[in-house]
């Protein structure tokens, strides 16, 4: 953390205390690490052990992956050939169209999640569909939204994306009711609060998920919740969820790595096993802000998944702080100033 | 971020400890320079400005302006040597050399008034008036002993923070 000159008077002596310590963000900060890929140790050091991970290896990508591949185009095949006729001809059942693409979706979830030998175990309470209530979860890749969408057809509020993704954000994530924002569009966000609003508020909707932190982060550390999911007026039910790094760290870095290269590195590792709680759901306390209801919810979703808190806003990976950080320590510091000069 | 500490021979480790004067040790050396390839994005050889920038927490230090003005297009091995001010085996001297050289921006080796109330607005931004912050100054330097006018050199700043506790350390993480 920066510190700051101090001036400091002591028996008529001039004593100029100096408190830099930003030569300590220099060396290390605490943001950078949120955002460190930290990869496992190598342990195929030596003579004994380096034939064993290459049996792995052609394991992996010559038995495994291909399996896989064969895996997930068999789900794809299943999975269009039966939504686009659901989509087209219910047209006119709408709560049985919904409730099969719901279905649907669930089911190619499920095969990514097999085409990655995933070892998803859910604690706590199945999410229900009720108004009036909104899920949140810590972020570290968009796999996390594939990970709780086998569970429950979320419908998600997520950056849009360009390539094969974004296509199938238009297509199908929309008809689950999802929202998308653009974080380079400043007046993007009171269109997204008021879809937001809209969303919660209809007894229909799929149940709403978002990532406040806004952002992917390494899964050892959660960065400042934004507090858009927490000023809706409704019940939040935090969910956890951490990643076992022993088999594959699944920390999507967007800056190291396109989402293929993302997937490509997942299928082709053993496997992916995570823990996922679903927590008892809060409610905005009387007299709470919603800043602070954000807080609370990130403490418990930090504590149940063992991640430590930092206090930084995710969205400074894109930009810089706005001057108001910079003018507090300006205040702070020309109060103790004032203070000395009253004093004489 | 990968194993850097392999581009860095033995050789090249005792000449930045030889040009820091000892302040670090060989493994901080070797941190150091991790941490100075991390931050060094497009791998040029030296961190630019808005590398710098780019780590939240210098950015909103009030003084990053000033200090980047010294930061800006430093190698490694003067990265190291500007730092050392900050090792726990710095003596109080370089310590004092290195706050000299923060408050005298045109490099003259004298600390005018005007300098030092050019830091003050660093410091204290909108948040106190210009006559408040000449005040201040003036009292200080008073008391210390110093009449308005006066120019600071090295030896003046040595005297009057020579007794004082300065708390100016950082510890470099050595895995």
């Amino acid at each position: 953390m920066c510190r700051i000159f101090v001036f400091e008077r002591r028996e008529h002596a001039m004593k100029w205390a100096q408190h830099i310590s930003t030569r300590d963000c220099v060396v290390m900060d605490s943001f950078t690490r949120c955002f460190k890929s930290n990869p496992p140790e190598p342990w195929n050091w030596n003579v004994y052990l380096f034939p064993l991970w290459c049996l792995g290896v052609v394991v992996r990508y010559g038995f495994l992956f291909p399996l896989r591949v064969l895996v997930l185009t068999l789900g794809w095949i299943v999975f269009l050939s039966c939504y686009f006729p659901v989509h087209t001809l219910l047209k006119g059942n709408e709560k049985l169209r919904k409730k099969l693409e719901r279905g649907l979706v669930e089911l190619i979830c499920s095969f990514f999640v097999a085409s990655w030998t995933g070892v998803i175990k859910y604690h706590g309470p199945r999410p229900s569909m009720r108004p009036k209530q909104v899920f949140v979860a810590n972020h570290t890749s968009m796999i996390d939204f594939i990970v709780l969408e086998q569970m429950t057809a979320f419908a998600v509020i997520m950056q849009k994306h360009p390539g094969w993704v974004g296509l199938l954000q238009s297509t199908i994530l929309d008809s689950l009711g999802c929202i998308w924002f653009n974080r380079s569009e400043s007046k993007d966000r009171e269109i997204v609060a008021r879809k937001l609003r809209e969303h919660v508020e209809g007894a229909d909707n799929n149940p709403l998920l978002i990532f406040p932190e806004g952002t992917c982060v390494n899964n050892h550390y959660t960065v400042m919740f934004k507090k858009g999911a927490f000023e809706l007026g409704c019940t939040v039910c935090p969910i956890a969820i951490k990643y076992n790094k022993i088999f594959v760290d699944a920390f999507w870095n967007s800056r190291k790595q396109s989402f293929t290269t993302h997937l490509l590195q997942l299928m082709t590792s053993w496997a992916v096993v995570c823990d996922v709680w679903y927590l008892e759901p809060q409610n905005l306390k009387p007299g709470e802000t919603p800043i602070e209801f954000a807080e609370r919810v990130r403490d418990i979703i930090s504590v149940r998944a063992g991640l430590r808190k930092v206090p930084w806003d995710g969205y400074l990976k894109y930009s810089r702080p706005s001057p108001k950080h910079r003018e507090r320590k300006q205040q702070s510091f020309a109060e103790t100033v004032l203070l000395r000069l009253e004093e004489k | 971020m990968g194993n850097t500490s392999s581009m860095l021979t033995q050789y090249d480790i005792e000449e930045v400890q030889e040009h820091c004067n000892n302040t670090f040790s060989q493994q901080e050396i070797v941190s150091l320079y991790q941490r100075f390839c991390q931050l060094d994005r497009n791998g040029c050889g030296f961190i630019s400005a808005d590398e710098f920038m780019s780590v939240p927490e210098f950015a909103v230090n009030p003084l990053s302006q000033r200090l980047l003005r010294m930061l800006d297009g430093l190698n490694f091995k003067e990265f190291v040597a500007f730092l050392s001010a900050f090792s726990s085996r710095a003596s109080l001297q370089q310590k004092v050399e290195f706050i000299f050289k923060v408050y005298d921006s045109d490099g003259n080796g004298k600390v005018t008034f005007n300098e030092m109330l050019d830091i003050l607005r660093d410091l204290t931004g909108q948040f106190i008036s210009e006559q408040q912050r000449e005040e201040v100054l003036t009292q200080v330097l008073e008391e210390a002993g110093y009449a308005k006018d006066s120019l600071l050199v090295q030896a003046d700043f040595m005297k009057i923070l020579g007794n004082s506790s300065l708390k100016m350390e950082v510890e470099v993480p050595v895995d």
